[in-house]
């Protein structure tokens, strides 16, 4: 762990680690939320988003709305299952800190590196499909069900594509902890030309694909989002919520997009890794920031897909799950193993 | 739908987004900027009332009904030496209620003595829907932001409005 | 209070009290238990509007759906008993409030009809320009919005930016941008302002470049044309004796336009124009069928601005027009399908009875045969292709 938290006691330490943690979320979901919601949502409708709160190109919008919902009236529908419905939105955010435990920002700056780093972090982020059902039934109210239905058979469909793309990377980089896989690409060559190391978006652009589509369908994004549809379903399993349950949703939406980009960067772009930067110092200090410009890259693909697409029906989002993602990432593994084993 | 040679329709639906995004917006961000409406714009109906002679033809014709008009008759001295006295009609009140006003113009219209008059103004939006019933004097304030008639398209007849 | 007493033969008086249970009327729907009854409207961002659909669902497939209407009644027929032909005028604008010129041009003609007058050729012509870009304005309008319908946000602000060019345009000439209120028993109020014709033709290129927009960003994606193909087919024979009229049937292969077929109105004989019609029938052909037309308007706005001639704008007519009786009947080609205006006069100044045909009415009769056996999503698909608005279903 930081060496110079030697003698700072494993109590503060775990303290501190968790705050960050904590703190991500929101701070990612308000980042994405305004740069890629707001602003570039707006200018790709040709308006302008916020301008006012802040003075500054409305920069204070999000932190505005946050303050606002914090205030709101706690309504529960008469017919709801109260505790049920009240665990929901917990349960899908807490899913999403789990992720951010596994995500490397620099060579110490992790929370805990585990040996089975991507098994954990696939894992753990469908746990969300547990909280999405239980606040579509506990709503009590026909749409919201239909919601949840749907997600649930579309979480639990792209789930398998997401991890035959990472089974990929994997395969390719012969381990399965986040930070041997950053190093991996940061320490390899393309053909023996050492400076842009080895990003596996070169070799393993089908799963990175893969991954995008995948990663959009489990964030129930545009073009997969009919448990969300908007114009059919009003927020689908979230009708119901609003104030503070609905904040938390809309944070856990945002910040698990955060997740999910922080993990195509780390796994296809090279996460934290600038290759010829080898010290462990400026590591821990330009790694966050390298971090950072690959999982906006990442998220300003996805959030352009979303506003431009339309969405999928449901039984069309299924026969993409099953009858073409799931081959493809198949064959990606088989043409993997075969490479690595050749080469 | 063209023959062109095939980009698939989802790149190409890319490239229209991203194109509109580095093309900047077309908001007007009111009330910092302004649009100037068209002068024919229907703002708000403005009344010269010396011109008005109590005729009501505009109270009855409002399809909302939305003119009050009350007027009485003053005795004048006659024009001329041994005329008889000429009877006016005076104004009291005339009051448009813009609650209700449908922004029809018929009765700027109808009007035979070319009292109403359109304005493109339209920034008086009340907190209290009391204060839009608009009476004689505050209509009398419109009539300074009347724009002049303008001229016709070619082809129009000579002599028209 | 006692009850007043009741002669012998009255029907008794009905008690408001007994009748609540109407305001839940789930009419011609039989309850079953294992299927669930879904209630979209009367609010719903889908429904254009107040129409309430009961639909009965067996998961996510329709078995059967009712469309119940009059959430926005406002008595138009009633209002025109009791209002003079200007008066009506102005009310009738609000109809099918997106393309408001064009509700006032058959009322105007069948009361021209009634007097034996007609319109000077440039009041004529100025008509049809006002009503070919009312149509353009309320098509791009939907070009944007049915993109919305099936998931995709970005079309629906284009199609706002759109229509604001051509409402300006209307709001130069005729001073509304929504409800223009211009038409007049003989002709028009006004004569268009200096430099109309030029600003014209520049927004007519902008729209041209809006319809290329749309078709690359809907038209031709496939995800929308995986929505829309196949959704919701009117068979063409059947959708006309349900009465659909407009681009819904022309989008079905029934090659019928009022403004070709029907008895000839405004300037449209004088005009070349192309009637486009789609041998599928299903939303993508009504969604494209819409397009294309768009297309065409803007050319034949064009050819008019070439042809316009000079002249007055009004014809002689006395100042306190009274409508001598009779009875007329006219139907044109409005941008949501056929309008038509049945207009009894008994010499006032206002009609005695005017009857109103209007197209959403009949275009929504033919939701409950359509929409069985369908996806939850395939209705939204299947209400925003059928483009109604509800001002003009309920009047």
């Amino acid at each position: 762990m930081i060496t110079l938290a030697a003698d700072i006691g494993w109590g503060t330490v775990l303290a501190i680690k968790t705050v960050i943690v904590l703190g991500m979320i929101p701070v990612g979901a308000i980042v994405l939320g305004y740069v890629f919601l707001l602003k570039m949502m707006a200018h790709m409708q040709s308006r302008l988003g916020p301008m006012d709160p802040g003075g500054f190109h409305g920069w204070f919008q999000l932190v505005g709305d946050g303050i606002k919902f914090l205030q709101k009236e706690d309504i529960m529908p008469e017919q709801a299952d109260r505790r049920v419905f009240a665990m929901a939105p917990a349960v899908v955010v807490i899913s999403t800190f789990l992720v951010f435990i596994v995500i490397p920002a620099g060579p110490d700056l992790i929370v805990r590196d585990l040996d089975v780093g991507v098994f954990y972090a696939l894992a753990v982020s469908s746990l969300s499909v547990i909280g999405v059902l239980m606040a579509g039934w506990a709503s009590a109210n026909k749409f919201a069900l239909l919601g949840a239905l749907r997600a649930a058979a579309q979480l639990i469909a792209y789930e398998l594509p997401l991890l035959l793309a990472v089974v990929g990377v994997v395969v390719q980089a012969g381990t399965m902890s986040l930070q041997g896989i950053v190093e991996v690409q940061r320490d390899s060559a393309i053909f023996g030309f050492d400076g842009l190391g080895n990003p596996f978006i070169l070799t393993q652009f089908i799963g990175f694909a893969l991954f995008l589509v995948a990663a959009q369908a489990e964030l129930t994004q545009t073009p997969f989002d009919m448990p969300v549809a908007e114009s059919e379903l009003v927020s689908g399993y979230m009708v119901e919520y609003t104030g503070f349950r609905f904040l938390f949703f809309f944070i856990g939406e945002f910040g698990t997009a955060f997740a999910f980009a922080g993990l195509a960067a780390t796994l296809f772009l090279g996460g934290w890794g600038i290759p010829g930067v080898d010290s462990a110092a400026l590591g821990n200090v330009l790694g966050p920031v390298a971090l950072f410009t690959k999982l906006m890259a990442v998220a300003f693909l996805m959030f352009w897909v979303r506003f431009t697409y339309p969405r999928l029906r449901e039984d069309q989002l299924q026969a993409v799950a099953w009858k073409y993602l799931i081959p493809i990432g198949l064959a990606n593994i088989l043409l993997t193993g075969f490479f690595k084993v050749a080469f | 739908m063209s023959p062109k040679p095939k980009v698939p329709g989802l790149i190409s639906g890319l490239g229209v987004t991203f194109k509109a995004m580095l093309q900047g917006a077309v908001t007007v961000q009111y009330p910092h900027e302004k649009e100037d409406p068209a002068p024919r714009a229907r703002g708000v109906i403005a009344l010269k009332e010396e011109n008005c002679t109590v005729c009501m033809l505009c109270a009855r014709e409002c399809p909302d009904w939305c003119i009050y008009i009350e007027g009485h008759k003053e005795k004048r001295p006659p024009r001329r030496e041994g005329g008889r006295e000429r009877t006016v009609s005076v104004l009291d009140r005339f009051d448009i209620d813009y609650g209700l006003c449908m922004y029809c113009g018929i009765c700027v219209e109808v009007c035979p003595f070319d009292a109403l008059f359109w304005s493109p103004e339209f920034e008086y939006s009340e907190v209290d829907i009391a204060a839009l019933l608009h009476d004689k004097v505050k209509l009398g304030e419109w009539m300074e932001t009347v724009p002049e008639p303008e001229a016709l398209e070619v082809g129009a007849e000579k002599g028209k409005k | 209070m006692t009850e007043p007493t009741l002669l012998p033969g009255a029907t008794p008086r009905l008690d408001p009290r007994d009748m609540r249970h109407l305001a839940d009327a789930q009419v011609n729907v039989e309850l079953d238990t294992g299927d669930m009854i879904l209630n979209l409207g009367p609010q719903h961002p889908a429904t254009h509007g107040t129409l309430r659909l009961v639909v009965r669902l067996d998961g996510e497939r329709v078995i059967a759906a009712d469309p119940v209407i009059g959430y926005m009644h406002r008595g138009y027929e009633k209002l025109t008993e009791v209002r003079s032909y200007p008066q009506i005028t102005t009310l009738i604008n609000r109809i099918d409030w997106l393309s408001s010129f064009a509700n006032e041009v058959p009322f105007i003609h069948a009361a021209e009809q009634l007097m034996g007058i007609e319109a000077p050729p440039r009041a004529q012509y100025i008509r049809t320009i006002l009503t070919e870009l009312s149509r353009i304005a309320t098509f791009v309008l939907f070009l944007g919005e049915m993109g919305l319908q099936v998931g995709a946000l970005t079309p629906a602000f284009y199609g706002f930016r759109d229509r604001e060019h051509v409402l300006n345009l209307i709001e130069s000439a005729t001073g509304g941008r929504f409800h223009p209120n211009f038409n007049r028993i003989g002709g028009l109020k006004d004569d268009l302002p200096w430099g109309w014709v030029n600003e014209t033709r520049s927004t007519m290129k902008l729209v041209l470049d809006g319809c290329d927009v749309f078709d690359r960003l809907v038209a031709g994606n496939e995800i929308f044309e995986a929505r829309t193909r196949g959704v919701g087919i009117i068979p063409g024979a059947l959708g006309a004796s349900y009465g659909v009229s407009g681009s819904n049937l022309r989008a079905s292969g029934v090659d019928w336009d009022l403004r070709r077929d029907g008895k000839p109105y405004l300037v449209y004989p004088e005009l070349d124009f192309k009637v486009w019609t789609h041998p599928d029938g299903d939303s993508f052909a009504r969604y494209w069928v819409r397009l294309q037309e768009t297309r065409e308007s803007v050319r034949m706005v064009v050819q008019m601005l070439d042809q316009m001639p000079e002249g007055p704008i009004m014809a002689k007519v006395p100042r306190i027009i009274k409508v001598p009786a009779g009875e007329a009947w006219v139907e044109t080609e409005n941008p949501l399908g056929q309008m038509g205006y049945y207009v009894v006069s008994k010499g006032a100044i206002g009609p005695f009875r005017v009857k109103i045909r209007s197209a959403s009415f009949s275009n929504v009769s033919i939701l409950p045969w359509l929409l069985r056996g369908v996806y939850v999503p395939d209705v939204i698909t299947i209400l925003g292709s059928l483009y109604f608005i509800l001002g003009d279903i309920d009047r």
